[in-house]
């Protein structure tokens, strides 16, 4: 690749990086905790408190506390860095960019004050009511002409990987979020709003915005964020270029079909479901090329995985995403689906994916940009680092097995039969034997939760400039030796 | 096509932009617009007709409640789902439904043929407290929809607006939408319901729900609505359907 380099360095906007960057902490914590307390409310019912904290309308607020909160400021944040140090110019415009800061977290607070209040539209992962959309439209576009503004106006002739990621995510969820939104509201004054499509439309539509989300929001971009910082963090160059074309073009082309296995035996015509089964068994080779790339990206410095916890993030990451991007195509497959649909087996695949994936290479990324981003020669405490690290996937391993065996065990039950050839257990017999994994599943989230908090004081005594001596020490050590 | 060829792709952000949005809208294309054609995709059976405006208010409160987050409305056509549930779901059924009320997730058991299998004090008292009548439930407290009018003055507007998006609400109806509503929710014993019947036909469920003669709570709506799920079709007279 040839390319144009500049001798000096660009005046990059990092203020606005920093700002996205605490916002991704802070989202975090908060989805991360509401996560917790909705898992004990599963354990607990008494903690429901209604009408305001009932689970039914907190699980929206934790889906998107997480998903567009943590994960849309993550992405934020490293797409503001990336596009910046990768095109050789500062952002197209500073005034859109922070317009995009204050107008994204106000969207964030409309949606979860409307949950909480009720104001929804019922749409998974798609709540959020008509005058929260048109916002979050507006706010979007902004995005998108900061972001492409930034990538017209770059100092090198090609345009990196990662951007194309990035810019397949932008551009993708903002037709994912047109299609599925249509509606009429009942009173301009007034909060409700009736979706055009109904019944079969509506599904179909809503599984093609909400498989999407995951494959654009939670895999187009946290891709883009990997193609910059595996290979900062590894100092290697990206395994394969003809890779990265390949798997970046079938990714996107075919994970827009794989919608309707979420509506497998369903009234859904069974073309659509056998299309989107079908498409969803071939997805998995782009999303392994991804990972493939990723991995392989340390080709000749693996040594490195062995001492930088920041890296091992990264790679765990990946190790998590090949891992749930094989399970979702074996459960898209309709004889499997029958059993796993309805169950936690797909609570506990989506966080394989959520907590190991797109977790876990964000905060990858953050180690790396907090000391960038506030001028430290180095993170306060690599050990802590490792801490993190580890007791997080305690807690993904906890949650995950927990959920695999909660959720084959109530698919079992569900279709045993006695000897007399009826159903052998009652609905509320499946509740029943749930509640162990219930629980093991609210400590999962715990140890996940507590590992977010040792990365915030590690942030706080970096951003402070505070020096850990025992460390210093330990690394001048190394160098005299 | 030679490796290069993709550098024009790479040199050129708005044709890579265009390259993108072509190549995702695909997928889409092919999937949703075929279903348009609602004859190949929805079997029509007799029976299914628009919500009342009482079962429409209901409905609306079980999605304020995200109930969707835990209940499913879709029996699928396998062996135990048609035993424990019913016969599995037509397309026909959720119709009227915007959006879809089909669900994700059974923490709790499919819903779309709760209507008529319990009464309608279990309902409510069950809703108060779940606990009391199924000690191992794991289901929130619904109790303040008892104490909570129902808002039932702007129900022609909903009404309206559905109609908007294609259901066959009438001019009567929609003139009636709140009659039609207290009306139901008091039940023949104590007015009349002759015009509700007229307009939503004979089988409509009207009576006071939730027990509380002096006012029209949100229970009343609720159970109203899961009292009418999945009883619109008779099986029994549908050709082919077993």
């Amino acid at each position: 690749m040839t390319a144009t380099t500049t001798t000096e360095k660009p005046n990059y906007n990092d203020e606005i990086v920093k700002m996205f960057t605490i916002a991704t902490i802070f989202w975090g914590v908060v989805g991360f905790a509401a996560g917790v307390f909705i898992a004990s409310q599963m354990v607990f019912p008494d903690l429901n408190i209604e009408p305001w904290l009932n689970f039914g309308r907190l699980r929206p607020l934790h889906t998107s506390a997480v998903i567009f909160a943590f994960g849309g400021n993550a992405l934020f944040a490293t797409s503001y860095f990336v596009v910046q140090r990768t095109c050789g110019v500062r952002l197209w415009s500073d005034m859109l960019a922070k317009f995009t800061f204050w107008g994204y977290q106000s969207v964030i607070v409309l949606a979860a004050l409307g949950y909480v209040l009720g104001v929804t539209q019922g749409k998974e992962y798609a709540e959020p009511e008509w005058y929260v959309d048109l916002w979050l439209t507006v706010v979007w576009v902004a995005y998108l002409l900061v972001y492409l503004g930034t990538v017209m106006t770059r100092k090198v002739s090609h345009i990196y990987v990662a951007n194309w990621f990035y810019l397949a995510f932008i551009i993708t969820v903002a037709v994912l979020h047109l299609g599925n939104n249509i509606s009429i509201p009942v009173e301009l004054l007034g909060a409700k709003s009736y979706s055009a499509p109904s019944g079969v439309q509506s599904a179909m539509i809503q599984w093609w915005y909400g498989h999407n989300a995951v494959g654009f929001f939670l895999t187009a971009g946290f891709l883009g964020m990997m193609y910059y910082f595996v290979p900062k963090q590894a100092n290697r160059p990206i395994y394969s270029y003809r890779l990265s074309i390949v798997h970046f073009w079938s990714l996107i082309f075919i994970y827009i079909w794989a919608g309707p296995h979420h509506l497998h035996y369903t009234a859904l015509p069974d073309w659509a479901q056998t299309l989107g089964m079908t498409f969803s068994i071939m997805l998995w080779m782009p999303s392994w090329g991804g990972m493939i790339n990723g991995v392989m990206t340390l080709s000749g410095a693996w040594h490195k995985l062995r001492e930088d916890p920041v890296l091992q993030f990264m790679i765990i990451a990946l190790a998590f995403y090949g891992m749930s991007t094989f399970e979702g195509p074996l459960m898209s497959i309709r004889a499997v689906n029958s059993l796993s649909h309805y169950t936690d087996w797909t609570i506990g695949h989506v966080h394989s994916g959520a907590l190991g994936w797109v977790g876990f290479i964000s905060f990858g990324a953050l180690y790396y940009l907090v000391p960038k981003l506030w001028g430290r020669e180095r993170l306060y405490s690599t050990k802590l680092v490792s801490l993190h690290l580890w007791i997080a996937t305690i807690g993904i391993v906890f949650y995950i097995a927990a959920m695999w065996v909660s959720g084959i065990m109530q698919g079992l039950m569900w279709r045993s039969y006695n000897d007399m050839g009826f159903l052998e257990y009652s609905f509320v017999e499946t509740v029943m034997a749930m509640k162990p994994f219930y629980t093991i599943r609210v400590l999962g989230g715990l140890l996940y939760l507590t590992g977010a908090l040792i990365m915030v004081y590690n942030f706080w005594k970096t951003i402070r400039g505070d020096v850990n001596e025992k460390e210093q020490q330990l690394l001048s050590q190394g160098a005299a030796a | 096509m030679s490796w290069n060829s993709h550098e024009t792709l790479e040199k050129n952000s708005i044709l890579l932009l265009i390259a993108i949005i072509l190549v995702v809208l695909v997928g889409g294309i092919v999937e949703i617009i075929p279903l348009f054609r609602k004859e190949t995709v929805i079997e029509p059976v007799e029976g299914v007709r628009p919500y009342t405006p009482l079962e429409l208010a209901g409905y609306n409160i079980y999605i304020r409640e995200g109930c969707y987050n835990c209940h499913s409305q879709q029996i699928r056509p396998l062996r135990d789902e048609v035993v424990r549930y019913g016969h599995y779901s037509l397309a026909a059924e959720s119709m009227y439904d915007h959006p879809f009320q089909w669900g994700s997730k059974r923490t709790g058991p499919d819903l779309s043929r709760v209507g008529g299998k319990y009464s309608d004090a279990w309902q409510t008292a069950h809703l108060v407290e779940p606990r009391d009548l199924v000690p191992e439930s794991i289901m929130p407290s619904y109790g303040f929809l008892l104490h909570k009018g129902a808002k039932l003055h702007d129900l022609d507007k909903h009404l309206k607006t559905l109609r908007l998006v294609g259901v066959p609400y009438t001019d009567e109806m929609i003139e009636n939408a709140e009659k039609d509503a207290m009306a139901q929710a008091t039940g023949e014993e104590r007015t009349d319901i002759g015009g509700l019947q007229d307009r939503y036909g004979e089988s409509v469920n009207a009576r006071d729900f939730d027990g509380q003669e002096n006012m029209i709570s949100e229970m009343d709506a609720l159970v109203a609505y899961l009292q009418v799920l999945g009883t619109m079709v008779d099986f029994e007279t549908v050709e082919g359907a077993k």
